[in-house]
Parts: structure tokens; C-alpha cells; sequence
């Protein structure tokens, strides 16, 4: 076996998997709060980055067209939870589930209908100065003489922002009175009203900073792919993430994300051959999700369900 | 007013148990039957083509949906991949087995039973995954079953282009076709076949709702620990269920390629198909056979039906792209309000319809 191919592809499994997580921390952060199963994720991250890429298109610059962006993602939310959740509150799961297929259905025709259905390419480093945005990817053997591998850098700048961005959501829940509110939401929503938390409020913010996190998470995989219709299918690749990491866990959407990712590539790899076959991607990430469900039903991080009668 | 159920006496248990105990009921639905044998089979080509016949196959696969989701509480998302079963399972079964021995009929329902095999096997996790995590092991099936068919080219005959069309031989039925006189490759006949195929198995799935297995399905649905306690066994309730509605969409993928398309393509059976026919089940109502029909009819025609008054109206002002995202828009809003509305879905509706006309035209 070849070590240093080995380790270029645990690199890039793992880089792939903080795409996944990306994507897995937004469905987390909405199933947490109010228990559904938000499918309209995918297509958040493509209204989001669409809206941006046409504001950058028609010349203005990136900061403004960040905070327009961010800021129609939140009015977005707010609506949503007033309009759609708010009116299904304490109906079935698989109602709600439903209602954000609908959502999406709905976002997808919308996003499109007032932008356009054309695929639109996005070089963040045409904006921003920062080193890490070059297109060149960095030689490692350069640094370390017997590792001949290549990292993309922006790989690295997209590793970094998932980062911070989880380092700001954890201060956000961990040290601000609305991020309590959300834990208390999250633990038991009726105990959470019976102590006076406005469940809505929090619910409208949840759903406007999986807005922000869909902008983020979006621009990213539009450096990575482009700016177009297949970025829905983003969701599809989160699916296996969060059920391994457990549906309510942010450290579970990460580290699922990175268990994803390194195992996707490895499949590939190593496993193609036994089945005999190219892209077995497609269905391996939720053959190991299943494999890792049947011995731990509740995914890695998720909360133990005790059952009674 | 027209709908009374006074006078209608039960005097023996055969009659308390019947599907449509109302003397109403019976006449629309005996009318009903009589329109759709003996009128619809008369009608355009097109009509029958374009609009009866998949209407058909997908509301057969919804109603094997609802009796995995809507019956036994099981969120599936691969009723495309088992379609797909069915539709290759028809194929090879019609191309490999002697003609002697295969008739287009019993190959959909065997390949139903291999759907079902297939069902089984993705279904054997949710002995121990519950919610939404089973939506691992449904979309598990939906892209393996996908991506075995897309690799291994021997299930397609080795066509190259990854579409086979369907040689007018399997609509042979044994010589049926020359005996009668009667072109058994024209829509008239694929649209009676799989009438019959249809109202058989809806006839099924509306009993097996009503039997002592479909009230087993409906306390695993409710609470699973409350029925182990009660003495169902669980697993074997939801494997059962996994298999019967697995061989539901496995005879409608075999309907949807064999009468409607007349070919068998990897393309229709991807996982959007899935979603559409879960839209189909929530629109009509989980748990009602009659409103799986109704759910499949109205999520078919909403997009033909969205364009041509789109086309109507504006003679074609706008391009295709645009109204497709307007349609999607619409939809989706119609989708939500009818959840906030009526979560019943259709089948709510009609109960309520119902019982409107049995109080009509006093409200109380």
C-alpha cells in the first residue's frame, strides 16, 4: 500500500466531509429546536448563493452583496417560520417534513424565477485579497520532503471558515441569553413556554441563522462546484451526515461529516473493484450510515430515546 | 339529502362487513367501474396515453406507499428504486424465461414479488432504526438499486445507450391478441390491463386495511413498544409491510414501463420520482387507499394542467423555464397551505365533503 497516496486521500476525504458538515450543521441546528426535518436546506444554500452571485454580477462588491444576501436569508427565515412553521405547529413529523419539501419545491422555483436557471461560476478571489483563495494548490513536498501530495488551498480556507463559523455558533449558544433560550427550546419545549421563552422568536431566529449558515455553507460549495441547480442535491449529501452524527448534535453533523467524507473516498478507492464497478459513491455513504445505524440507532452524538408505554 | 344512510339495516354479519355497506355507495361505484371499463378504453389515444395510463402505475405505487408510510408509520424514499425492480425484474423475466411459459401479466406480478424480496432486504434495519434515521436504509436502496442496474449491463440486455425499447413480441399474451382480433399493443388494451391490475390490488390494500394484519400495521404505526407489549410481533409486522407495498411499486414500475412508456430507462427511476410519489400519499392522505388515487391524479396533472392555462392565457409569452419555476412555485405554496389547511390531505376532505351532504341541506 502506498502510504502517501493514502494520506492525500484521507486529505481530501476529510476536506470533502467539512462540505458535508457545512451543509449538516443548518439541518441540525432546525431539527434541534423544533424537531423537523428541514429538506429545504438544499435549496437555501442555492437561493443564498444565487442571490449573491447575481449582486456581485451586476458590480457590487462583495461585502455589500454578503450583507444583502445574509440579510434577505434572514427576512427569509422570519417569514418561514411565520408562515409556514408557525401555522404546523404540533402537527405530525411527517407533515412538517412535507411542508419544507414544499418549502423547497416552492424556493426552487422562486430562486429561479427571479434570478435565472443558467450555471454561474463564483471566484471568491476575485474579491478578496487573501492568500488562501489562489487557485494554486500548495505542494507539501515542498515543506515536507517525503509527502508528495497536493492540497487545494482552498480546501484549507473552506476547513477554516466551517471553523470559526462553529466556534461563533457555539459562543453564540453557549454564552448569549437567546443561545440559552434556544438550549432550553431544544431540551423541552414545553417547559421551555411554561418558564416564559417566546418559542416563536426563537424558532424565527434558528430559522435566520440557518439562513446565515446556508449563505456560508453555499458560497463555499459554489467555489468548489458552481452557482447552479445541482447545488439542491447538497442535501442529498448531508442526508448520511447528520443520521450518522445523530439529528441532534452538532459535533455529530461535524464529525459525521468527516467520517462521510474519509469514507466515500476510501470506498471509492479501495472497494470499486469488488463491486465491480465505477460510482459506488452514490449509494456508499448511506450504506455506511446504515451499517453504523444498526448498531447505534440513535447516530453517534444523538440523545438515547427511552420509550415508555 | 342524496346521501342518506337511514334504512340501511345490517341483518347479517356478511353485510356489516362489507367495503361500501351504503346502497349509494354501491350504485356510484358499480356506475364508476362500468365508466372506466367500458368508456375510457373508448376515448383518444392520447388521453389514455398521456394521462390514464401513468396515472395508473404511480397511484398503484402510492398505494403501496401508504401501506409502508401512511399504514405502518415506515418514511420510505425509495419507492423509485423499487419501481425500478420491478420494471427490470418484467424485463428479464419476459426476455430470458421461454415464451411458452411468460405472459406479460404474470411477469409483473412476479417481478412484484422480487421488488418485494428486494423491500425485505432494506427493510431488515428497521427492526432496530425508527423515524427518520430509516430514511438511511429507503434512500440506501433507492441508489444502490439504481447504481446496480446503471453498472451491471447484463440486466439491460448490454443495450449501450442504456434504454431499451420493448419489442412488440411480449405484448403477445400467448397469442391473446390474434385470437381476439384485437391489437394488444394499442393503449386500449396496456389501459385495460392495468385497470385490472390496479382495482385488483386497491381491492387488496382496502382490505388488508380492515383485517387483523392491517390493524397490527396501524398499532406499530401508533406505538410500536405498546404493540410488542400487546403481543405483535414487530418485526414480522413491519417486514411484512416492507414487502407488501415493496411489491406494490414493483408491479407499478413494471405498469409504468411495460404499458405506459414501452421502455425500460434507468432516467425515470431516480430519486426525485421517489419524493413525487411521497407528495402524491401526503396530498391524498395517509392511510386512505381512495385518496392515494386521488393524491397521484391531482400531483400528475397539476403541472399539465398549471401549463396549459399558463399557455392559454398568455399564448406562450413566457418561455418553458419560466413557467416551470412558476408552476413549482405554485405548487409549493399549495402544498404548505393544503398541509396548514387540511394534514389530512384529500381524503379529510372528502370525509368532511361527506358528511356535509349527509346533513345537507340542514347543518345540524
Amino acid at each position: 500500500m502506498d502510504w502517501v497516496y493514502l494520506i492525500e486521500v484521507l486529505v481530501g476525504g476529510l476536506m470533502s466531509g467539512v462540505m458535508y458538515s457545512l451543509v449538516a450543521i443548518g439541518f441540525v441546528l432546525i431539527y434541534k429546536s423544533s424537531g423537523i426535518f428541514n429538506f429545504a436546506q438544499g435549496t437555501m444554500l442555492l437561493f443564498a448563493s444565487l442571490t449573491f452571485v447575481k449582486m456581485t454580477e451586476n458590480g457590487i462588491d462583495f461585502w455589500t452583496s454578503l450583507f444583502i444576501a445574509a440579510g434577505i436569508m434572514v427576512i427569509f427565515g422570519v417569514v418561514t417560520e411565520r408562515y409556514v412553521i408557525r401555522p404546523l405547529a404540533n402537527q405530525d413529523l411527517l407533515a412538517l417534513f412535507m411542508a419544507t419539501v414544499g418549502l423547497a419545491t416552492f424556493q426552487e422555483g422562486f430562486s429561479q424565477f427571479i434570478w435565472d436557471s443558467d450555471v454561474h461560476g463564483l471566484q471568491m478571489s476575485k474579491f478578496l485579497d487573501i492568500g488562501l483563495l489562489d487557485p494554486a494548490p500548495i505542494f507539501m513536498s515542498d515543506h515536507v520532503p517525503w509527502l508528495d501530495i497536493l492540497i487545494p488551498k482552498f480546501d484549507i480556507f473552506a476547513s477554516l471558515v466551517a471553523g470559526s463559523l462553529i466556534v461563533v455558533l457555539a459562543f453564540f449558544f453557549q454564552k448569549t441569553k437567546t443561545g440559552l433560550s434556544l438550549r432550553a427550546v431544544s431540551d423541552d419545549h414545553m417547559a421551555a413556554m411554561a418558564v416564559g421563552i417566546p418559542l416563536q422568536t426563537v424558532w424565527a431566529v434558528v430559522w435566520a441563522v440557518t439562513g446565515i449558515i446556508a449563505l456560508v455553507a453555499g458560497l463555499l460549495w459554489a467555489e468548489r462546484v458552481s452557482v447552479s441547480f445541482t447545488l439542491i442535491e447538497a442535501v442529498m449529501k448531508a442526508l448520511p451526515v447528520i443520521l450518522i452524527g445523530g439529528l441532534t448534535s452538532i459535533p455529530g453533523a461535524i464529525v459525521g461529516g468527516l467520517v462521510i467524507g474519509v469514507g466515500e473516498k476510501l470506498g471509492e478507492i479501495y472497494l470499486a473493484d469488488v463491486f465491480g464497478g465505477q460510482g459506488i459513491e452514490l449509494w456508499f455513504a448511506y450504506f455506511m450510515a446504515l451499517m453504523f445505524l444498526v448498531f447505534r440507532p440513535q447516530g453517534m452524538f444523538g440523545e438515547k430515546l427511552i420509550e415508555r408505554v | 339529502m342524496i346521501y342518506r344512510e337511514t334504512g340501511n339495516f345490517v341483518t347479517n354479519y356478511f353485510k356489516d362487513r362489507e367495503i361500501f355497506p351504503l346502497k349509494f355507495d354501491k350504485v356510484v361505484v358499480i356506475l364508476g367501474l362500468l365508466y372506466l371499463f367500458l368508456y375510457v378504453p373508448t376515448t383518444s389515444e392520447y388521453f389514455l396515453s398521456a394521462h390514464v395510463i401513468p396515472i395508473l402505475a404511480v397511484g398503484l405505487a402510492t398505494v403501496g406507499l401508504n401501506i409502508l408510510t401512511g399504514l405502518t408509520g415506515q418514511l420510505s424514499l425509495g419507492t423509485a428504486g423499487f419501481m425500478c425492480v420491478g420494471a427490470f425484474g418484467t424485463y428479464n423475466l419476459m426476455l430470458r424465461v421461454p415464451d411458452a411459459l411468460m405472459s406479460l401479466p404474470f411477469a409483473l406480478l412476479l417481478s412484484g414479488i422480487f421488488a418485494g424480496l428486494v423491500g425485505v432486504i432494506f427493510g431488515l434495519p428497521a427492526i432496530r432504526i425508527k423515524g427518520f434515521y430509516l430514511l438511511v436504509s429507503t434512500l440506501a436502496a433507492q441508489y444502490f438499486v439504481w447504481w446496480f442496474f446503471n453498472s451491471y449491463a447484463w440486466f439491460l440486455n448490454y443495450e449501450s445507450s442504456g434504454v431499451v425499447a420493448i419489442a412488440p413480441k411480449f405484448y403477445d399474451y400467448w397469442g391473446l391478441g390474434n385470437f381476439l382480433g384485437v391489437d394488444m399493443q394499442g393503449y386500449p388494451a396496456r389501459y385495460l390491463l392495468a385497470l385490472v391490475i390496479c382495482i385488483g390490488l386497491s381491492y387488496f390494500a382496502k382490505n388488508l386495511l380492515r383485517s387483523n394484519t392491517g390493524r397490527n400495521f396501524m398499532s406499530v404505526r401508533d406505538r410500536d413498544i405498546a404493540a410488542s407489549v400487546m403481543g405483535i410481533s414487530v418485526p414480522k409486522a413491519k417486514l411484512l409491510a416492507f414487502f407488501i407495498s415493496c411489491f406494490y411499486c414493483g408491479v407499478a414500475g413494471g405498469i409504468y414501463s411495460f404499458l405506459y412508456i414501452g421502455n425500460v430507462d434507468l432516467m425515470i427511476y431516480e430519486v426525485d420520482r421517489s419524493f413525487t410519489i411521497l407528495f402524491m400519499l401526503i396530498i391524498g392522505g395517509l392511510g386512505s387507499i381512495s385518496g392515494s388515487w386521488l393524491g397521484a391524479i391531482f400531483v400528475y396533472e397539476f403541472p399539465i394542467i398549471f401549463t396549459w392555462v399558463g399557455d392559454f392565457i398568455f399564448q406562450g409569452a413566457f418561455n418553458t423555464a419560466v413557467v416551470e419555476n412558476v408552476s413549482n412555485m405554485v405548487y409549493g405554496v399549495f402544498i404548505i397551505a393544503l398541509l396548514i389547511r387540511e394534514p389530512g390531505g384529500f381524503a379529510a376532505l372528502w370525509a368532511t365533503t361527506k358528511q356535509k351532504l349527509r346533513m345537507w341541506p340542514y347543518p345540524h
